[in-house]
This record gives structure tokens, sequence and C-alpha cells, in this order.
């Protein structure tokens, strides 16, 4: 197949400014997504995954900025795109899906009216056809009793409850990308799963694509198929969600893996020494190299590109053939 | 040998006023006996609003409980004033869940530690420092973290700096609550090895409250699982986890997301939300989620039964007069409970439509 990707960005690079100085947040990131599937960036705090969305989809804070790089989304540069135009992006073509979703419903609003919002804004739909589209949307999130549901303010709907209604709001407009931000992480084990279920059944009742952030590696072997590793700003490795879990390249994805705590035998789990890097103090040349088992001379005086391991998984690291 | 911590039939409720002559009474916790001996921790599991946080603060006397006992070492704790209080604070202590909220911003994080040794009078003045640093060592800081502040530190070594202070006094128990949640999962594996070291190093007591199953396999020796204020089940962990009697135990475990992609997992889904805890029903108060719920269930109060010895749960399943007879022979181990009713199959449970 040679459709070309839904969004490609390319040599995307982000920073922040404050009073004192500038830090970058992101360097040289590069992925596809491609029509259809479900790719998963995967982080700890301050990887910078949240910010590669914000950065996509032109949303950052006031201080953050990107100073280079494309992102095409169906060939266009979002990053050329006036505020305007953007506005109509996001609204019709790329939805995003939050962590808190109590906190990004209009608290003096019930969510029906937002949602009629919506739809009046961005697909033109009034009255009687808006509720009928509105009830259809409140089926396919799994919210029952939509009329009930459509009178209620965000505070009078559970965590999972709000966050179904967020993703309708997401999938009101008929965007052809979603990009859900930690999507299940502010809800309770039971919850997530419900949710976990909604996202699959909606990539397969209606080709959804979707770019879901999250930290949590059990989320992306429920649903992704592609994953992006994520450590201080950079990419460290991208593949097919099997290939990230049977054969990691490099050295945080295979710490990350066996960080894991696991239901089961009862050993020290391995961990990885040290800590997650603030922004203000990136370690040079390859950022990971201060926690790194493998680390050489090399790692602290040249940074890796990523190179291509097997076809479609690719790895930034010095020593990635020697790990296996 | 007497346990170190035991309560008896913790009871909390707060009541809530809505109107001048509504009164409504929402139950925290009910009915909690647990027990943890020397050098053990017991997890108290469950989600959102199940109490298990509640229970924790009234095991401290942070709250005062409406009814039942704490007993520390077999002594109760529950009627002691204030004063009388102050001096048992040295063998209980605490680590929260969020390290930076619950370290004082403006003090340097040594000071923090330092607190709980001059409070007690534990260290002389002049040997404060050398305390603190050693404390810092057994946690995993260097003696130049002293000086910090704490958002000076990483998450990780925020909690360090928590667990620290909670080991100053040298407790008998100390309660964690979700003391890892907040971190990193790189992180958080640190953290749960340091919990486990030392442990085994100082006999300490835990009561861990968590919700996430994975951790708790790691650190527990006992699990309670809390719905809705209630413990529902409770045994040894790996009898727990290994063969859950609870449709609750039984659905938390299965809703844990897969390890691996290819991962194949059989799945318990709860219907639909939360209950609410205010005035909750006498019968089982997961009859409104339960998969496997039968009439019977809203009919007679569910009771605490202990299936075999020091196993127990709170499912009408297992209440004997609701059995068809009696287990023949009683069964002595959790292998030999045989949960073969026809009932305890679930339909298969997609994401629920309306």
């Amino acid at each position: 197949m040679t459709t070309a990707p839904l969004l490609q960005v390319r040599r995307l690079c982000t920073e922040f400014v404050t009073p004192s100085a500038r830090l970058p947040v992101l360097d040289n990131v590069e992925f596809d997504v491609n029509e259809g599937e479900i790719l998963g960036i995967v982080g700890e705090s301050g990887s910078g995954k949240t910010v590669t969305a914000l950065s996509v989809t032109k949303l950052l804070p006031a201080a953050g900025r990107v100073v280079g790089g494309e992102v095409l989304f169906r060939g266009r540069n979002l990053l050329a795109l006036s505020d305007r135009q953007m506005n109509k992006i996001r609204g019709e073509q790329i939805s995003m899906v939050f962590q808190n979703p109590r906190a990004s419903l209009n608290p003096l609003l019930p969510v029906g009216v937002t949602l009629e919002q919506v739809l009046r804004a961005h697909r033109g739909l009034h009255g009687e056809e808006a509720r009928r589209i509105s009830f259809e949307l409140l089926a396919d999130v799994g919210l029952p009793d939509p009329a009930r549901v459509l009178r209620r303010y965000p505070h009078e709907l559970s965590g999972g409850m709000c966050q179904r209604m967020m993703i309708a709001l997401a999938l009101a407009s008929g965007p052809s990308l979603l990009i859900a931000d930690e999507p299940t992480t502010a809800l309770d084990v039971t919850i997530q799963f419900q949710i976990i279920s909604l996202l699959k059944r909606l990539r397969e009742e209606h080709g959804l694509t979707l770019i879901l952030i999250t930290h949590n590696l059990g989320v992306v072997a429920e649903l992704c198929d592609r994953v992006i590793v994520m450590y201080a700003g950079s990419i460290v490795e991208e593949g097919p969600a099997l290939e990230i879990f049977d054969r990691p390249r490099h050295p945080y994805t295979l710490g990350l893996l066996a960080s894991r705590p696991r239901v089961g035998p009862n050993g020290s789990l391995a961990g990885i020494p040290g800590q997650v890097p603030d922004l203000r103090d990136r370690p040079p040349a390859c950022p990971f190299h201060p926690r790194c088992k493998y680390e050489q001379d090399v790692c602290h005086e040249q940074a890796p590109v990523l190179e291509q391991a097997s076809p479609g998984h690719r790895v930034s690291c010095h020593f990635w053939r020697e790990i296996v | 040998m007497t346990p170190v911590l035991e309560t008896r039939g913790l009871k909390k409720v707060y009541p809530l006023r809505s109107g001048l002559f509504t009164h409504a009474n929402l139950v925290a916790a009910e009915d909690v006996s647990i027990s943890i001996p020397r050098g053990e921790t017991l997890a108290l599991v469950g989600e959102t609003g199940s109490g298990k946080s509640t229970v924790g603060k009234c095991v401290l006397r942070l709250e005062e409980p409406t009814d039942g006992e704490v007993l520390l070492e077999g002594k109760p704790i529950t009627g002691l004033k204030a004063s009388e209080m102050r001096a048992l604070r040295r063998e209980l202590q605490m680590v929260y869940q969020d390290p930076l909220d619950s370290l004082n911003p403006r003090h340097r994080v040594g000071e923090l530690v330092a607190e709980p040794l001059w409070l007690h009078g534990i260290a002389p003045k002049r040997g404060v420092r050398s305390e603190v640093e050693r404390l810092f060592g057994t946690v995993g800081l260097g003696p130049h973290h002293v000086d910090r502040l704490p958002h000076q530190l990483s998450g990780g070594q925020q909690q360090r700096v928590g667990i620290a202070r909670a080991l100053a006094t040298s407790p008998k128990l100390v309660v964690l609550d979700e003391p890892t949640s907040a971190l990193d999962v790189s992180v958080q594996a640190q953290i749960i090895n340091l919990l486990r070291r030392l442990q085994a190093e100082r006999e300490l007591a835990f009561l861990f409250i968590s919700h996430d199953l994975a951790v708790v396999s790691l650190l527990a020796h006992s699990v309670a699982v809390m719905y809705l204020g209630q413990i529902v089940e409770a045994g040894p962990k790996s009898d727990v986890l290994e063969r859950p009697f609870h449709p609750y135990t039984q659905a938390l475990i299965s809703s844990a997301p897969v390890e691996h992609p290819t991962e194949v997992k059989e799945r318990i889904a709860m219907r639909g939300e939360p209950t609410s805890p205010v005035d909750p029903p006498a019968h089982c108060r997961l009859v409104p989620r339960c998969p496997f719920a039968k009439p019977i269930c809203s009919q007679v109060p569910a009771e605490l039964v202990e299936v075999v010895p020091g196993r127990s749960t709170r499912c009408v399943r297992f209440q004997r007069e609701h059995r068809n007879g009696e287990w023949t022979p009683a069964p002595e181990r959790a292998a030999d409970v045989v949960v073969d009713l026809p009932e305890l199959v679930p339909a298969p449970i997609v994401d629920p439509q309306p």
C-alpha cells in the first residue's frame, strides 16, 4: 500500500522560554501516523509526549513555541496556517481528549448544551437534527439514557461518564484524527477497562485513527498498533507494538518493560537507576546515558540518530546492535 | 504473637446535612477488621471511594472512628487522650501519596526529617545532623541532599525523604497511602524495592493502601479488598490474587490491562458506574454493578464469611444458608473451594451499550 500517511511530523523542535533561559523540549521529533491505526506515544514525565501533541495541534501554552520542523496533515503544513485556518482543522479534522475529563468540560453548562454548540459550530446542525445526532453520539460512546445524561452538568457525572462525554464531543465533528492524552489515567481500573473497550470498538466500527499518549505500557499492549518511546524530548525507539514488546532495542525501553510491576512471581523489580531528567538540565549527547548500563564514552560526546533496526523499527542508540 | 495492629469492627460515618430535616449518612467505612503481624504488609485495595484511606486515617487517629476499636500491640488506642496519643505517635507513621504536597515547601528536607527526631527527643541536639544523614543513607539519598528544598528534588527523591521522615522515630507500623502512584514507572520500581528492603531490615509492619494490584502483589503478605466502605474479600496475597472468590475482586484483577499485545485475558467487567456511599443498602453493595447478581443478593444482608481458615469473602454465594447445603468436607485450602454455581459464569461483557 502506498497511500500517504495522514499525519507526517518532520524534525519538530519546540522550546519553552523562561525569563532566564530557552529550554529545548522537543528535539527533532519525526514520525508518521497512518490512516486507521492507533499509534501509542509512551514516556515518563518530561519526556515530551504531551508537548508533541500540543505542538501538532498548535495548542502550546504561551511560553512554548515551535522553532523548527513541519507538521503535514494530509500534505498541508499545519505550522504555516493562520489561527483561523487552524481552528477549523482542530474542530473538524483533529480532535483531542485530555487526561482530566471533568476539567475539560464547561462546568456551567449541561453537557448536552456543550455538545450542541460543537455540532452547530462545526457541522451546522440545529434543533431536532442536532438532538438526533447527539443521541447517536452518546449511544456510540456507551452512555445510557441520553435524554437524561444530556441535561446533566459535568459535576453530576462520574469520572468514567465524563470521559465518555469528552470522547463524544471529540467525535462530534467527525474528525479524521483523534489525539487522546492519558485518557484513562485519572480513572479507576474497572472504568479504565470500559474506556479501553470503547476505543477498541470505535476503531473497529468507525476506523478511528488515534494517537494515544500514555505512560502505561499495559494500555499500549491493549490498544496500539505501533509505538513511539520518548525520553527527554527525543524519540528513542519506534516500531510495531509487538516488536517493541518482544524485541526492544533501546536500553530505556528495556528498562521501562522491566520496571512494570506484575501480578505474579515475587522477585525484586529491575527499575532504572537514577531520576527522570529535568528539562533544565537535559544530559548532553544521548539524554539517557546517565542512567544507562550500556553507557560508554561515545554516549557523552555524540548524540545517536534514529537508525533502522528492522523494517518499521527504528532505534536511537549507539549500541542497539548489542542489545538483544 | 500479638499483631502490631488490629482493628475490630471499625466504622466511620460522615453525617451529611442536605436540608433542615433531611439527614443522610455517608458510610466511608464499616465493619473493618484487619490485623497485621510484625514484619508483614497488609494491602488495603480498592477504587476511589472504597474507604481505604479512611481506614488508614482512623488507624492513626487522624480521623476519629465512629465505632469499633484500634489496637496497637494489643492495647486499645481508640479511647486515648491527645496527650497520651502523642507519645504513641512514635510507633505510628505515615507516608503520603503526593510527596511534594506532604513536604513543607519552605523547609530544607533535612529539617523535615530532623523535626520528628527532636519532637520525640530521639537524638541529642548535636547528634541530629548525623542522625539525619544516616537516615538519608538508609533511603538512598546522599548527605548533599540534606540542605535542599523539596522542589529541588525529583519525585522519587521527595518520596525517599517522606520515607526517611516516617522512619525517623523507628515506628512499628507505617501506613503507606498510595506511596508510588504519583511516581514514574522506572522510579516506582526503586521505591518498591526500597520499601521491601526496609521492611526486611527493620521488621516493620506496613498498612499499604493502593488501587494497583500489581504493586500490591510485590509488597503485600495479605490483602483486603474494599468496596464502598466494606471489606469484600480478605486473605493471603497469592490466594486472593490467584483464586479470587468475590466478583468484585475478580473484576479488579481482570480489568487490569494485558501485559503483552498478544495476551488474551478472560474479562469480567463491572456494569455501569460506581454507586454512591450515601445511605448504602444493608444488602450487598455491589448488586447494581455485579454481572452475577441474582434476586437473593438484594434480599438478605451480605456478611463477611470465613470460607477457609484465614480467607473470607462477603458474597451471598458463600453464605452457607444460601448454598445448597454445607460444604462436605469442609474445605481447608482455598484451592479446595468449589465455585461451581452456574451463575458464576458471567455473560461475555463487551463495552456496555445502551
